[in-house]
C-alpha cells in the first residue's frame, strides 16, 4: 500500500514530522517499507506550454521549441523527447534552476542552437520513475505557476508493506484511524453526500451466488464527457501511491479504492443486457479479460454477468467487452461486497493478482459500497458530468458478516503482556481503532467496526492493545516456569560427535541442495522410487534427493575445477524415498556422506605422495563406525553393489549382518559420464546404523600375561582377509585376544596370484597362564582349521 | 707402590682418560681386585697396630681421593657423550608435522550449533520433523486457512499428491505438543524451502524454532529469552526493537529487528526473527487448554545470523560449497 504523505495529513492530523510518523506507523505493526520524499523545492522549475517546435538543423532527434513560461517573451529551448509538441503544457526548468540531482540549468548551445532552460521529465525532476519522455501537464495548468506549488509539493510517497491481518488499512481513511489512535488525533473523513438523481434509468441487480456476495449496489450515470481529464490533483495522488493515471472513470474508481478502500468496477453501460446477476461461474465458461487474457472458469469463481453473459470475475477483474472506453457516455457503477473466503485464491488460479483481489480476499468493510458508490458519483459528476439514476441496492441481509461483541479480560492480558495497562488506557485506545467498547467486572466487552476482519478472539484485542501501547514499553523479563528435563540416552552418538569425527579426518562439511537434477539422478542409476517436485524451481532442482553422493560429488567437481586437485568434503542430511504404499508419507532417511580425491596427504616433505585409495576412505568410515561399536559389529561385503560403485573396489558396510552403507570407488562408466578426470571415492552411511552405540560396561582385566605368536601364510589372491581372521577367531574362541594383520604380500618368491598375509596371535587365557605349549598348539589348531577350509597353510 | 707413592701422577692418569673404556681400566688396575690400593689394604695385615692405624688412615684416603676423580672422569666423559648425541639427534623443528591436516564445519552448522547450545543452557531440547509435510502441519493446524493470503507470504514447493516442502520449522511445534502436555521448551532446527532464488534467497535454508509453554509465560518472557539469545550469541549488547506484525499462528506477533552497524559505519535497523505469543487455536489444535497454558513462540533464520555473525555478503557462498569459503571457518 503506497500513498502521498500529504493526502493521509488531509484525512487525519498528525501533530508529528515525517520521520516520526514513519517511525510510529512502523512500531504499530504497519511496516514502512519506502519513503520517496518529493522534498525538493524545484526553485525556477515552472509551468510552461510549448507554442512551436522545428526541427533542429544539425540534430535530427533533437527539436527547437518556442516556450511561454507566462512572461512577456516566449524562451527558445532545444528538446530531444519525443513527446516535445504544439501545445503540451510541461515543466521548464528556467535559467538558475537546480534539479534534485544537483544539475544546475544554465545558457547552453546544442548542437550550435542556443537552449535557454530544459523542459523536463517526471523523473528528472523526481517526482516519479517515468523518464519516457517529458511530464505531461494538465492544457489549464497556469503557466508560469512553480512547479512545486502547482504538484503540491513537498510531499512523500510512503509504501507500507502490511501484513494480510489488516485489509483496513489498504485504504487511507482506515489507516486514518489507525494514526489517530497513535496520535490521540481524530479523523477528517471525506464528506460524502447523497447525488441528486437526475434520471430514473436503472440496472436491476439479481444475488445469484448465497453468502458469497451478500451485497451489490449499482448505478448508472449517463451522459459522462468521454474525453474530461483526470484533474492533476487526483493524478498526482494515483501517481504517488503507484499508480498510472489512466482515464478519468478509471482513476476515479481507482481514487476511491484507495482512499476509502472499497474496490469498484465501471461497464459501459451500453454494453450490458438486462440485469446483473452474481452467480457462480458454469465449468468451462470463458471470458476475456482486461488484460486480454482468456479465462477459464469454473463453479469456484463468482462472476458478474448480465442476461447474456459473464462480464467480470467478481472481486478480480473486470472483462475486456464490458469496459469503458473513449467513447463510453453511459456507465453502470458497481459497489459490492464480496465474503473473502470467495474470492481467497482465485486470482491465484488465474494467475493474477490485482487491486481489487488483493483487498477482497483479505476482507472489505462491508459497510462501504454505499459509501464509495456515492463518492464516486459524486466525483463522476463533478469531473465528466452526466447525470446520476437511482442506486439499486440488492442484499442478503442475514448473509452480511456482523461484528460479534469479544470480552477482554483485565486478568488475561495481564497475563499474556506481563504487564498492566491501565483501564482507561486499554478503552481509550479500543475506542480510539474505532471499537465500541462496554466496560464489565472483569474487563471490557468489545465491538469491532465491521471494517475490522482480524478481530473475532481475545488474543486479537490483547494483540491491539500491545500494538498501540507500544511493544518497546513492555519490559524484558527472564522465563520462569518449571524445567521437564527428559534424560537423554548416553549411548546416542550425537550428530555433532559423527560430524567433529569427519572434521578430525580431514573433511570439510559441505551443505548441497536437498533437491537435484532428474537426469544426473538417471545417469547415476537413482531414478527408482524418487519423490518429485509438482513446481520445481528449475530442472536442477526437481527431485529430492535419493542419495546425497550426487550433491556431494557436485561439489567435488566444482572444486576440482577451481585450481583444488585435493578434495574431501562430507555432508549430513536427509535423503528422499517414495513410500512404497501409495499414500504414505515418502520417507526421509538421515546420512552422512563423504567424498574424496586427490593426495591421501596433503603435499608435504615426509612421506611418498600417492593417491587416495580404497583403504584411505575405508580407514575415514572405520573411524566414525568405532564410535558406536567394536570391529567385530562391522563387516565390508564386496556382494550387492549398487552400480554407481566400481566393482572391484567398493563394499557394502554391514552392522551385524544389517546394510548401513557403502563405501567405494565411483564406477568408471559414472565417473566418466560425470567428467571426473582421477579416481572420486565415497562413503554414504546411514546416520541411524551409526548413531546407535551401546553403554560401556566394565569387564575385569585379565590377570594372566598374554603371549604372542607370529604366523606367516600363503593363499589365493581371492581368498580375503575377513575369511583368514574368521577361520582363525573361530577356531580359538576366547583364547583369541586379538589378531594383528602386519604384512601383506605379493610377488617374486610366491606363485603368481599368490599372496602372503603376516599375522600375530594375541593368545591369552583367563585362569592360568599360557606355557609355549600352549601357544604352538593354538598355532597348530589355527592352521590345521585354515588347510581344512581350504583357506590358506603355513607359508614355507 | 707407584699410585700410593705418586698419587699426583695417578690422578692425573685419571684425568687425562679419554674414554668411559680407559677410564674403567683405570679404576680396575687401581681399584680393582688386584689393583695396587686394594693390594695396599690387603699388605696392612702383616704390619704392627700402631703402624697399620696410620698406615691403613692413609691408603684409606688416597682410595677416597682415587674413587672420587674417577667418579668426576666419569661423569664428564657421560656428559660429553650425551652432549654430542644431542648433537648428532637435533632436528629442524620448524619443518611442519605430519598428519596435521583438518577439515571444518560448514559456517551454517557453526552458527546453528552455537544458537541450539545457547537454548540448551536455558532448558529447551531438541525436536525434530520431516522436511516432507502435510498441509494439515505446514498450515492449517498453524491457523492458516485454505487459501488465506497468509499462505501467500509463504512460496511453498508442492509434491503431486498434495504433500509440500516444509515452508518453515514451525510444524514441529505441533508435533511436539501433540500428546504431550506443558511445560514444553523445544527448539527445531533444520532445513525449510521456499520457491524463490535470488541474490537474498535461496530455495533452500536453515531455521530454528523455538517454543515455549508453562502456565506463567509472558510477552515480557518472550522478549527477555530473545533479548537474552542475541546478546549470548554475538557477545555484545543490541538495541532491540520488537515491532507488532502478523503470523497466523501467533498472537501478539512481532519481528525483531536490531541495529545494526554496516561496512560503511552506518546504522540501520535489520529484521532477524519473528516471534509471538502462541495463538489459542493452536494450542487448541494440539491439545492443550489455552487457558491454563500460554507459551511463545519464535523462529530464527540461521543463514541470516550466521552472515552477520561471520560477515558473509552473499547468501549464496553458503550452498557453493567452495572450499576456498568454507576453509575460513574451519
Amino acid at each position: 500500500m503506497k500513498f502521498s504523505e500529504n493526502w493521509l495529513r488531509e484525512l487525519v492530523d498528525v501533530p508529528a514530522d515525517r520521520d516520526t510518523l514513519v517511525h510510529r506507523l512502523t512500531m504499530a505493526g504497519l511496516e514502512v517499507e519506502e519513503v520517496v520524499a518529493m522534498d525538493d523545492p524545484l526553485t525556477g522549475v515552472v509551468v510552461a506550454r510549448i507554442v512551436s517546435t522545428e526541427p533542429h538543423p544539425d540534430a535530427d532527434r533533437l527539436k527547437v521549441c518556442r516556450v511561454d513560461a507566462g512572461g512577456d517573451e516566449t524562451i527558445q529551448i532545444v528538446c530531444g523527447a519525443p513527446n516535445a509538441r504544439e501545445g503540451l503544457v510541461a515543466p521548464l526548468a528556467t535559467v538558475g534552476a537546480v534539479l534534485p540531482g544537483g544539475m544546475k540549468i544554465k545558457p547552453a548551445k546544442l548542437r550550435g542552437v542556443e537552449s535557454f532552460g530544459m523542459l523536463c521529465s517526471a523523473k528528472e525532476l523526481g517526482v516519479d520513475a517515468d523518464a519516457s519522455g517529458l511530464m505531461e501537464l494538465p492544457a489549464d495548468a497556469p503557466l508560469g505557476t512553480a512547479l512545486a506549488d502547482y504538484l503540491g509539493l513537498p510531499d512523500a510517497a510512503i509504501e507500507l508493506s502490511l501484513t494480510p491481518n489488516r485489509p483496513d488499512c489498504l485504504g487511507l481513511v482506515g489507516l486514518a484511524h489507525d494514526v489517530a489512535a497513535l496520535f490521540d488525533s481524530t479523523v477528517q473523513p471525506p464528506p460524502i453526500g447523497e447525488a441528486s438523481i437526475s434520471i430514473d434509468t436503472v440496472r436491476g441487480v439479481q444475488l445469484a451466488a448465497g453468502a458469497d456476495c451478500p451485497r451489490y449496489l449499482g448505478r448508472v450515470v449517463e451522459g459522462i464527457d468521454p474525453s474530461a481529464a483526470t484533474p492533476l490533483w487526483m493524478a498526482e495522488r494515483l501517481r504517488r501511491a503507484g499508480l498510472r493515471p489512466h482515464s478519468a472513470v478509471v482513476d476515479i474508481t481507482n481514487y476511491v479504492m484507495l482512499e476509502l478502500g472499497q474496490p469498484l468496477h465501471a461497464f459501459d453501460n451500453a454494453k450490458l443486457g438486462g440485469d446483473i446477476v452474481v452467480r457462480p461461474a458454469a465449468s468451462g465458461e470463458t471470458l476475456q479479460l482486461l488484460d486480454g487474457d482468456n479465462a477459464k472458469l469454473d463453479a469456484s469463481f463468482m462472476v458478474i454477468a448480465d442476461s447474456a453473459r459473464a462480464l467480470a470475475v467478481a472481486g478480480v477483474m473486470g472483462g475486456e467487452d464490458s469496459k469503458v472506453t473513449n467513447d463510453t457516455r453511459d456507465v453502470f457503477l458497481e459497489s459490492a461486497h464480496f465474503a473473502p473466503a470467495a474470492i481467497m485464491g482465485r486470482a491465484r488460479k488465474l494467475g493474477l493478482h490485482t487491486d481489487a483481489s488483493h483487498r477482497f480476499e483479505r476482507g472489505v468493510d462491508p459497510a462501504l459500497p454505499a459509501r464509495a458508490l456515492e463518492r464516486a458519483t459524486e466525483l463522476l459528476l463533478s469531473i465528466a458530468g452526466g447525470k446520476a439514476g437511482p442506486v439499486t441496492v440488492a442484499e442478503r441481509e442475514a448473509d452480511l458478516p456482523l461484528p460479534q461483541p469479544v470480552r477482554l479480560r483485565r486478568s488475561r492480558l495481564k497475563r499474556v503482556l506481563g504487564i498492566e495497562v491501565a483501564d482507561a488506557d486499554v478503552a481509550r485506545m479500543l475506542t480510539a481503532l474505532g471499537m465500541h467498547v462496554d466496560a464489565t467486572d472483569e474487563g471490557w466487552q468489545v465491538t469491532a467496526p465491521t471494517s475490522r476482519f482480524d478481530i473475532s478472539r481475545e488474543e486479537d484485542l490483547v494483540e491491539e492493545v500491545a500494538r498501540i501501547h507500544g511493544y518497546d514499553r513492555i519490559p524484558t523479563h527472564a522465563p520462569g516456569g518449571q524445567l521437564d528435563l527428559r534424560p537423554q540416552p548416553e549411548a546416542r552418538i550425537g550428530r555433532n560427535a559423527l560430524r567433529a569425527q569427519a572434521v578430525s579426518r580431514d573433511y570439510y562439511e559441505a551443505v548441497c541442495m536437498a533437491f537435484v537434477n532428474a537426469d544426473t539422478l538417471h545417469t547415476w542409476g537413482l531414478s527408482d522410487a524418487t519423490v518429485a517436485l509438482a513446481n520445481p524451481l528449475s530442472a536442477d532442482l526437481a527431485v529430492m534427493r535419493p542419495s546425497l553422493l550426487p550433491g556431494l560429488v557436485d561439489a567435488l567437481a566444482h572444486n576440482r575445477a577451481r585450481q583444488q586437485p585435493r578434495v574431501r568434503l562430507f555432508e549430513l542430511g536427509r535423503t528422499f524415498h517414495a513410500a512404497a504404499k501409495a499414500g504414505a508419507a515418502p520417507k526421509e532417511v538421515e546420512r552422512l556422506a563423504m567424498v574424496a580425491c586427490g593426495s591421501a596427504a596433503d603435499e608435504q616433505w615426509g612421506e611418498a605422495s600417492r593417491a587416495v585409495d580404497f583403504h584411505d576412505i575405508k580407514g575415514d568410515v572405520m573411524s566414525l563406525l568405532a564410535m558406536a561399536a567394536p570391529p567385530e559389529d562391522w563387516s565390508f561385503s564386496a556382494d550387492d553393489l549398487p552400480q554407481w560403485l566400481h566393482p572391484g573396489r567398493s563394499a557394502c558396510v554391514m552392522r551385524n549382518g544389517e546394510a548401513a552403507g557403502y563405501v567405494g570407488a565411483l564406477h568408471p562408466r559414472l565417473a566418466d559420464a560425470l567428467d571426473l578426470g582421477q579416481d572420486v571415492y565415497v562413503a554414504e552411511l546411514d546416520v541411524a546404523s551409526i548413531s546407535v552405540g551401546t553403554l560401556p560396561r566394565a569387564q575385569v582385566v585379565g590377570r594372566f600375561p598374554s603371549v604372542r605368536r607370529d604366523i606367516a601364510l600363503e593363499m589365493d589372491q581371492a581368498v580375503s582377509y575377513a575369511a583368514v581372521a574368521d577361520c582363525i577367531q573361530a577356531t580359538l574362541g576366547k583364547r583369541l585376544k586379538a589378531l594383528r594383520l602386519f604384512d601383506l604380500y605379493a610377488g617374486k618368491g610366491l606363485g603368481e596370484g599368490r599372496k602372503s598375509l603376516a599375522i600375530g596371535l594375541i593368545l591369552q587365557d583367563e585362569s592360568r597362564t599360557l606355557t609355549d605349549e600352549d601357544a604352538d598348539l593354538c598355532v597348530a589348531e589355527a592352521i590345521a582349521a585354515l588347510g581344512r577350509d581350504g583357506l590358506a597353510r603355513l607359508r614355507g | 707402590m707407584d699410585a700410593l707413592g705418586n698419587i699426583d701422577n695417578t690422578l692425573g692418569e685419571i684425568a687425562a682418560a679419554s674414554s668411559l673404556e680407559a677410564l674403567d681400566a683405570l679404576r680396575v688396575s687401581l681399584l680393582g681386585k688386584s689393583g695396587a690400593v686394594t693390594a695396599a689394604l690387603k699388605s696392612l695385615g702383616k704390619l704392627d697396630p700402631d703402624e697399620r692405624k696410620a698406615r691403613g688412615a692413609e691408603v684409606n684416603q688416597v682410595k677416597q681421593r682415587l674413587q672420587q676423580a674417577i667418579n668426576a672422569r666419569r661423569e664428564a666423559l657421560e656428559q660429553a657423550a650425551l652432549d654430542q648425541r644431542l648433537a648428532s639427534e637435533k632436528v629442524d623443528v620448524t619443518l611442519p608435522g605430519r598428519h596435521a591436516e583438518r577439515g571444518g564445519l560448514h559456517p551454517v552448522t557453526r552458527a546453528l550449533e552455537r544458537m541450539a547450545e545457547i537454548f540448551a543452557r536455558l532448558g529447551y531440547e531438541r525436536a525434530d520433523g520431516p522436511e516432507i509435510e502435510d498441509d494439515w502441519h505446514n498450515f492449517e493446524a498453524l491457523n492458516f486457512p485454505p487459501h488465506h493470503p497468509a499462505r501467500a507470504m509463504h512460496d511453498t514447493f508442492y509434491f503431486g499428491d498434495g504433500r509440500l516442502l516444509r515452508t518453515h520449522t514451525s510444524p514441529v511445534q505441533i508435533r511436539s505438543m501433540h500428546g504431550r502436555q506443558p511445560p514444553i521448551r523445544i527448539i527445531a532446527p533444520g532445513k525449510v524451502y521456499r520457491s524463490d532464488s535470488d541474490q537474498t534467497h535461496s530455495p533452500m535454508f536453515h531455521q530454528i524454532e523455538g517454543l515455549l509453554v508453562d502456565e506463567t509465560s509472558s510477552f515480557a518472557d518472550l522478549k527477555g529469552t530473545l533479548a537474552t539469545f542475541v546478546r549470548a550469541f554475538f557477545e555484545r549488547d543490541f538495541e532491540m526493537r520488537f515491532r507488532p506484525s502478523y503470523f497466523p499462528f501467533t498472537e501478539p506477533s512481532a519481528e525483531v529487528d536490531i541495529r545494526w552497524e554496516t561496512a560503511d559505519g552506518s546504522e540501520r535497523w535489520l529484521e532477524v526473527l519473528g516471534c509471538g505469543m502462541v495463538h489459542p487455536n493452536v494450542l487448541s489444535n494440539c491439545g492443550i487448554d489455552p487457558e491454563r497454558y500460554t507459551g511463545f513462540a519464535f523462529g530464527l533464520g540461521v543463514e541470516r545470523f550466521a552472515m552477520l555473525r561471520y560477515g558473509v555478503s552473499d547468501l549464496r557462498a553458503f550452498f557453493e560449497n567452495d572450499l576456498r569459503f568454507l576453509k575460513q571457518f574451519a
